[in-house]
């Protein structure tokens, strides 16, 4: 790295690597806008740290010329903007890492956007800090953001905050200014909970007491912000709780051997420790702490293992091995603070995903008790929760989860909600504490109509008509379909002539206006199913265009889902099983559609499957699914 | 209670990363590209399934014109393992005879590379990848997630990716989807270099200075590893003590002059150089933010 003056170096490279291979991390995030110098400050921390080489300082000294905001000097913003987009428009819009060291530590920086619209990026980069450093521009003082930043910051229970009052050359270095933002902010922090927290009087631009104590602050006798961010004692409450491991994978290479594999998130195992293996609560002894480097005597929170158990407990993943003297709780039924983060807004009494250590469950949530206003910190009601929105809820699992509250202990109370149909991570929880079963006679009751109906199945309503020929393959294709959907887990309903000729409508035959009263009323009785939550499959030749129509208009929008199984008259008349091509071929059958009563293709069907023999019903069956599952009526 | 080091506290993420994408896929692979990173991630792989063998093969998405050097270590390391080991050239380009030095390296890249590793993963049906990516390598990388969702056509879109919160990663997928997973996403290039020394981990002998055949093109010096490498008039290869920061495809990989020629000596010769480890590939020179390009086109 460019310009680094380490003699250590140069002189004895073995003592050099002996110091920096047992350095320890930290991981910090910064807060701030553009405006505040945030980008400035870690792209000056790049540079003091000796971290930026020549290729990039080249590049920097010539975009600075370029695109540079400092008159032609160096823009040390240019060198932590990532993606082109964001480049040309100049704000980050997305959570970005970057690295830098020092002989005592190596840093981790979360850089996350200061803007308003993106809560979930700060959430996010918070979520692994161990450290804040939130900027004020030191003309400008505690403002609206730097709220909302430490109020985050101390929600994703970051215990260490460094308030860096920045641009401090612009009203002159002036001591007055600075102590008048210290007290102001420390007054703040104190009504949210925040306790350790320095404050650092700075100049990203100019360098000010970054690395170096500044000759411009003669007045500030703490520390400068990098021997900080290097000495500050990160009082591991983590190391110092009870064990816990949640188990991510059962390893086992032979008969002999069966391990429990995952990383420490609390506490310190040994041999011979007394565990309790949760949900189950089963208990055992630690046999060994396996390692690829030997068994150990001990092993600490951050660490991965793998542990084996005296006696042959049954144990899988997600379960949580934990020290017995101390476990976590057990519950299906908790108060949590959620973080939405999808693009779509939170629906009540909606199945998601809840993933918690190394545990999947299904999920609805209630709806919200309060949301909070980041900005105010007041508490709003709220029927739902919109993208960047946080607020309170009551959260209801279909299994029991072992947990501690978020604030014990960030890896057994933080959780993320995954969306059943786009699998997109849509929050970001904190687990508070578990209900008791007698505060549930409150659960949110929630209107029982066609949404909650479906969603209490995990699947969208739909109408799948499946129209042809007769002898084109429908009920074949329409079976198989059925089949698979009940194969993963879907509520359905077969709807075709055998179902309904025989009952609902036995007085109807075979006229132009009885095929149209067959049809409607097979339309009428689907949109019951439809709005009772079921996917209904019709399996009707249903030759003509207007009650296609008509079934498709009685629906709501994107509910019908029209398949033409599309062979041709020679093909559909050679499977002829009934023997109803013959009959009508001998005049012995009338208005018998191909024959002497027509049939009307579809124009525009959903889906158009060849059913000339070239595809299999399996496959043309898959086609089906596959366009359920893009549509968003089934689960990816 | 003592402190875990920053080695000892990547190592452990790696590692619970190697476990949760195994767990949460059905046919995962890991890229094998033969260069120092890949041996540090074969390394974290043992290390996190152990006494087990990683549960996946390795795939490497060949363009015959890596070092042979690269060739031969790839066979030891992968018969010591006892690890199963597919390796994949895109067959048109084997018909086309696609190079560097007909068809330039843009072209020989995407073709062998970006193509040649979507097909791979098609044909094997591979659902989750593992790759040796770190975010200080780029500036787009910095942004990379740890599992990062790529569509069926294996394109990345910064606007699709999910957030990443603790230590919990989605590795859900869509028919077609498939995952990338980064378990180094948090190492830098020294980080990886000093994992090396410390745990002694075999890398190809490229990376120490040796005499070796060079010829200069345009400031760069390129090895002369094989016949297929046609000499300008007049050009004659020149023995020089080079050794390389990177590894690629030969022709696309320039070496530097050094005379480190042990571990410890490049690891000093690193901190106190110049220029940024990707200088050396060809690849990355086209224009700023051609990573990023690539990146949404499918190269890893």
């Amino acid at each position: 790295m460019a310009h680094i003056s380490n003699d250590l170096l140069a002189t004895d490279i073995d003592e050099y690597l002996k110091v920096h291979e047992h350095k320890t991390m930290l991981r910090f995030i910064t807060c701030g806008s553009v405006d505040d110098g945030k980008s400035t400050l870690i792209g000056r921390m790049l540079y003091d740290s000796k971290l930026v080489f020549e290729d990039h300082l080249a590049a920097l000294e010539s975009d600075s010329k370029k695109v540079g905001t400092q008159g032609g000097e160096l823009d040390f913003a240019l060198l932590v903007d990532g993606l082109a987009a964001e480049r040309e428009q100049g704000i980050t819009i997305d959570v970005a890492y970057r690295f830098f060291s020092t002989e005592r530590r190596k840093f981790i920086v979360a850089d996350t956007p200061g803007h308003e619209q993106y809560t979930r990026n700060m959430v996010t980069g918070a979520s692994t800090a161990e450290l804040a450093v939130i900027l004020i521009d030191a003309r400008k003082g505690v403002l609206t953001q730097t709220r909302r930043h430490s109020f985050l910051v101390s929600l994703l229970g970051i215990r260490h905050v460094v308030l860096a009052v920045n641009k401090l050359d612009l009203v002159d270095y002036s001591q007055e200014v600075f102590d008048s933002v210290e007290a102001d902010y420390r007054a703040f922090a104190k009504e949210i909970g925040l306790e350790d927290i320095v404050c650092i009087p700075m100049s990203a631009l100019r360098g000010d007491n970054i690395t170096e104590p500044s000759e411009n602050t003669p007045w500030y006798t703490g520390p400068t912000l990098i021997s900080h961010l290097e000495s500050v004692e990160i009082a591991d409450v983590v190391h110092a709780g009870p064990l816990r491991l949640p188990v991510q994978w059962v390893n086992r290479p032979d008969l002999d051997f069966r391990g429990f594999s995952g990383q420490i998130v609390g506490g310190v195992v040994h041999p011979g420790d007394r565990v309790r293996i949760l949900p189950s609560g089963r208990e055992s002894v630690v046999a060994r702490v396996v390692t690829f480097d030997g068994d150990l005597d001990e092993a600490v929170a951050g660490q991965s293992v793998t542990l084996t158990l005296t006696d042959e407990v049954d144990v899988s993943r997600g379960d949580v091995i934990a020290a017995a003297t101390d476990p976590p709780g057990v519950a299906d039924q908790f108060e949590a603070h959620v973080v939405w983060m999808g693009e779509q807004e939170m629906l009540p009494g909606r199945p998601y995903l809840l993933k918690i250590g190394a545990r999947t469950v299904g999920a609805t949530l209630a709806q919200p008790k309060y949301k909070v206003n980041v900005n105010t910190l007041e508490h709003t009601a709220a029927k739902t929760l919109e993208l960047n929105e946080i607020g309170v809820c009551n959260i209801n699992l279909d299994r029991a989860v072992p947990f501690d509250a978020y604030r014990e202990n960030r890896d057994m109370g933080g959780f993320i909600l995954i969306d059943r149909f786009t699998n997109g991570t849509v929050a970001a929880g904190l687990l508070h504490f578990a209900l008791r079963r007698a505060d549930n006679v409150h659960w949110q009751a929630i209107e029982v109509d066609k949404e909650a109906r479906s969603a209490i199945k995990g699947q969208r309503p739909a109408l799948v008509w499946f129209t042809g020929l007769s002898g084109a393959g429908k009920s074949t294709i329409a079976n198989i379909v059925e089949r698979k959907l009940h194969e993963q887990g879907r509520h359905t309903y077969l709807l075709d002539g055998d179902n309904v000729r025989h009952g609902l409508n036995k007085d109807l035959g075979f006229t132009d206006a009885d095929r149209v009263e067959n049809i409607r009323r097979v339309a009428e009785v689907a949109k019951l199913m439809v709005d009772g939550g079921l996917i209904v499959l019709a399996s009707f030749i249903s030759p003509f265009r207007a009650e296609r129509r008509m079934a498709r208009e009685l629906l709501g929008e994107g509910e019908f889902v029209e398949v033409f199984v599309d062979s041709s008259l020679a093909v559909a008349e050679s499977r002829d099983r009934k023997g109803l091509y013959a009959k009508a071929r001998r005049g012995e059958l009338v208005h018998f559609t191909g024959i002497d009563s027509p049939y009307e293709d579809p124009e525009d069907p959903e889906i158009h499957l060849d059913a000339s023999g070239a595809v299999s019903a399996e496959d043309a069956a898959d086609q089906v699914i596959a366009y359920l599952r893009s549509a968003g009526i089934i689960p990816g | 209670m003592p402190s875990l080091t920053h080695l000892q506290r990547l190592e452990a993420e790696s590692i619970q990363i190697f476990r949760e994408a195994v767990s949460e896929s059905e046919k995962p692979v890991m890229l094998y590209s033969v260069g120092k990173d890949s041996s540090v991630m074969l390394h974290l792989a043992t290390k996190a399934f152990y006494p087990s063998k990683p549960p996946f093969p390795l795939l490497h998405v060949d363009t015959t014109w890596k070092f042979q050097a690269m060739y031969e270590f790839r066979d030891e390391m992968v018969a010591d393992l006892g690890l199963d080991l597919l390796v994949y050239q895109n067959p048109e380009c084997v018909r086309l005879g696609i190079n560097p030095f007909d068809h330039g390296s843009a072209m020989h890249t995407d073709m062998w590379k970006t193509e040649g590793l979507k097909q791979a993963l098609d044909l094997h049906g591979f659902d989750l990848a593992f790759g040796g990516a770190r975010r200080d390598e780029e500036k787009s990388r910095a942004k990379e997630r740890v599992f990062s969702i790529r569509s069926a056509q294996h394109r990345w879109d910064p606007k699709q990716q999910r957030p990443e919160l603790w230590r919990l990663y989605n590795a859900r997928t869509s028919p077609g989807e498939s995952v990338r997973v980064f378990p180094l996403s948090n190492w830098t290039e020294l980080d990886v270099w000093q994992y090396i020394h410390l745990e002694q981990i075999p890398i190809v002998p490229l990376y120490f200075a040796a005499p070796r055949p060079v010829v200069e093109r345009d400031g760069t010096l390129i090895m002369v590893d094989d016949d297929r490498m046609p000499l300008l008039p007049g050009e004659v290869p020149d023995k020089r003590n080079v050794r390389f920061r990177t590894l690629g495809c030969y022709p696309l990989t320039g070496a530097i002059e050094s005379e480190a020629s042990t571990l410890t000596e490049i690891i000093q010769e690193m901190l106190l150089t110049t220029s940024s480890e990707r200088q050396g590939r060809v690849i990355d020179h086209d224009s700023s933010g051609s990573m990023e390009k690539k990146k949404q086109e499918g190269y890893f």
